[in-house]
């Protein structure tokens, strides 16, 4: 079994956490997600114009490049992240321009070198699976694409032809980190797409208390929380890898909950 | 004139450069629909509701209504006679985007664009804007359609455009200042498409220039079509022939491709886009073609500033209007096929040839439009007198006036 169908074979849903890489002590706080019970990581590449995110990843971003963050050091941080966990899944999350930088054969090539699982691209659609998802999938390594609250019926097998790994369902239709999605919306989307996939869904964007995760774990395979992690990493700076492994815990704490004690 | 579709000067042969963009949107390797999964719904009803207005006669009489009565088109096609004499070359035609209501071209694509919107039945519009020029004709439309219009402009350019900004708000638009980033064009455009991510059901966003996700670039150059359609007509009634070169400034490249769409498929026509080379093109400029090469911003594909690892650099123009690190994909692909060349004007050389048009003809363009004034003076002493061009004067001066004295050293 590979590492990410692995995270969603365990009996609870799978914690996917996301950081930007270079935000910080990046091997640090990426350890203390993963003891604080992340089942997947996502290691956001950071970008000059992350258009699908909120002020929080934004500035996450541009304080990874202001650092002079490259494509050389994402890579060299999933190496040795892989190196010191590896039967931990690891998502590279970004965006296309610094992904087909050098040609997607040399980016996919990378990935597997380095031990990524998979690619979440925000900005590639399917009707431009060309620019990347040929080569990843001769590499082995997965296309998780994102399917939205606008996803309807006649939109989604577009998006499940192609993907792999998981479907990263976007809960709220708009940017990461400032809507909330409710309950209700949520899992009507997950009967929807279950419907019309057996892939693992993951929900994300607008999820970032311990509660709203072990809602949407209810009815989720997984739930991507990265919002609150990015603003932990801002607000303790180089010292953010114990504050990050205790909300970490919390999120899979209450994941791992069963549905009564929740009530309670 | 005569009555033609908007889109075209006659039916284009299977093997014409007009017919671009393909189905999916790319103009050869560019172009495409790079955006997030949210917007792809939208952008494909957009495309089905735009090939539908195409088809209806209704969509271009109410277009072309408009343009004349509201606009005031056919724009004029006015010989620059002391300039062409002062150059001693070619016969120099200016086309007079700068007197059409709003004082620039960007006016036309938001007529068409409004009616879309309206079409679709959304309930506001957003924009993004550089110099102001397209926040100001989105804000125009906006209140002749009475829809609220909300405006992402750059904190820098807020701040160097106050005129615009004021004229915004008359108008009753709301306008954010994007504090991230450098804090322009591109900033603004980030900040549009993650406010219309997020209010996708009601919003229409009125992209002002031949970039962004497919159909925009399609659909602003056929709105724009309109001056490179006018400007044959009165160039053949004025000197009964084609003329022997078009130029014009490009940032985004929605007035050049307007103005050059048409010629395409005339092969003695020469095709010269100006690139904003700002300090130089070894130091802080704009000319992503020049200076660029091919990547994804934005929705699309195309040249842009960028280092190796594709992070996108800060552009550099004095004109607010160029200062963007991209360049619409069909010039990337007019570059590639060789059919358009594109050349370079720093600051300095746009200074010189706003004011020298300013003296010359009565006419104070654009910065923009001085780009493509400067690159004629360069191209047109090194023809004869019996050549002509036709540069597009693709916006007036009056909101550069500030930078300008700024640029001089002078205290207003």
């Amino acid at each position: 079994m590979n590492r990410i169908a692995a995270a969603f074979a365990k009996p609870h849903a799978a914690l996917a956490a996301f950081l930007t890489a270079g935000d910080g002590d990046t091997a640090a706080n990426l350890d203390a997600l993963v003891a604080g019970g992340a089942d997947i990581i996502e290691l956001g590449m950071p970008f000059t114009d992350p258009m699908a995110d909120g002020p929080a990843i934004q500035k996450a971003n541009l304080r990874s490049l202001a650092k002079g963050t490259t494509t050389a050091d994402i890579l060299a941080i999933a190496r040795d992240f892989r190196a010191r966990h590896p039967d931990i899944a690891l998502v590279l999350m970004g965006y296309a321009n610094p992904m087909t930088a050098r040609g997607s054969a040399w980016f996919a090539a990378a990935c597997a070198d380095a031990g990524v699982d998979g690619i979440i691209c925000v900005d590639l659609p399917p009707e431009e699976d060309g620019e990347l998802g040929p080569a990843l999938r001769e590499q082995g390594v997965a296309l998780i694409r994102l399917a939205t609250p606008t996803s309807d019926a006649a939109r989604l097998p577009a998006i499940l032809d192609g993907s792999s790994g998981f479907i990263y369902y976007v809960a709220v239709a708009g940017i990461t980190g400032l809507q909330q999605a409710s309950n209700d919306s949520i899992e009507a989307a997950m009967a929807r797409l279950k419907a019309a996939t057996d892939i693992p869904i993951v929900v994300g964007f607008g999820i970032r208390t311990p509660q709203q995760a072990a809602a949407a774990a209810r009815v989720a395979d997984g739930v991507a929380v990265g919002t609150a992690i990015v603003e932990i990493i801002g607000k303790y700076g180089n010292d953010a890898a114990e504050p990050l492994r205790l909300f970490t815990a919390e999120l899979a704490q209450a994941m791992r909950a069963k549905q009564e004690d929740m009530i309670g | 004139m005569e009555t033609r579709t908007m889109t075209s000067v006659s039916p284009a042969s299977p093997n014409s450069l007009r017919n671009q963009p393909d189905s999916a949107g790319h103009f050869g390797p560019y172009g495409g629909r790079y955006v997030a999964e949210t917007l792809m719904p939208l952008i494909l009803d957009l495309d089905a509701e735009y090939r539908a207005a195409q088809a209806d006669p209704a969509f271009d009489a109410e277009f072309r209504r408009l343009l004349r009565d509201y606009v005031g088109r056919p724009s004029p096609l006015w010989h620059a006679q002391r300039l062409s004499n002062h150059l001693g070359g070619a016969k120099i035609y200016l086309k007079r985007e700068d007197l059409n209501h709003t004082g620039a071209h960007k006016i036309n694509n938001c007529i068409g664009q409004i009616l879309l919107a309206k079409r679709m039945g959304k309930k506001r519009v957003i924009a993004e804007t550089g110099a102001g020029q397209h926040g100001v004709a989105t804000a125009t439309v906006a209140a002749l359609f009475g829809l609220p219009c909300t405006i992402f402009m750059g904190a820098v350019d807020v701040a160097r455009q106050q005129p615009n900004v004021f004229r915004m708000k008359l108008l009753g638009a709301e306008v954010v200042a994007v504090e991230a980033g450098a804090k322009t064009l591109k900033d603004a455009m980030n900040e549009a498409l993650r406010h219309w991510v997020a209010n996708v059901d009601d919003t229409f966003y009125i992209i002002g220039t031949v970039a962004g996700p497919h159909p925009y670039p399609q659909l602003v150059r056929d709105f724009q079509s309109v001056i490179g359609n006018e400007a044959r007509e009165q160039f053949l009634a004025a000197e009964g022939r084609l003329p022997d070169a078009l130029i014009a400034p490009v940032g985004g490249g929605s007035n050049a491709i307007g103005l050059f769409h048409p010629f395409l498929d005339d092969a003695d026509v020469a095709i010269i886009g100006v690139e904003a080379a700002g300090e130089g093109l070894d130091k802080r400029h704009a000319a992503s073609i020049a200076g660029g090469r091919p990547g994804i911003l934005h929705g699309n594909k195309t040249y842009l500033l960028q280092d190796d690892d594709g992070q996108i650099a800060e552009a550099h123009s004095i004109s607010a209007g160029l200062d963007y690190p991209g360049i619409g994909p069909e010039h990337a692909w007019l570059n590639d096929i060789g059919r358009a060349q594109y050349v370079s004007v720093t600051d300095d050389e746009a200074l010189n040839a706003f004011q020298l048009l300013t003296r010359l003809e009565g006419i104070i363009p654009a910065l923009e439009s001085a780009h493509a004034i400067a690159a004629t003076m360069r191209i047109a002493r090194n023809m004869g007198p019996d050549k002509c061009i036709i540069v597009n004067l693709s916006g007036r001066g009056d909101k550069d006036i500030f930078s300008v004295a700024d640029a001089l050293g002078v205290r207003l």
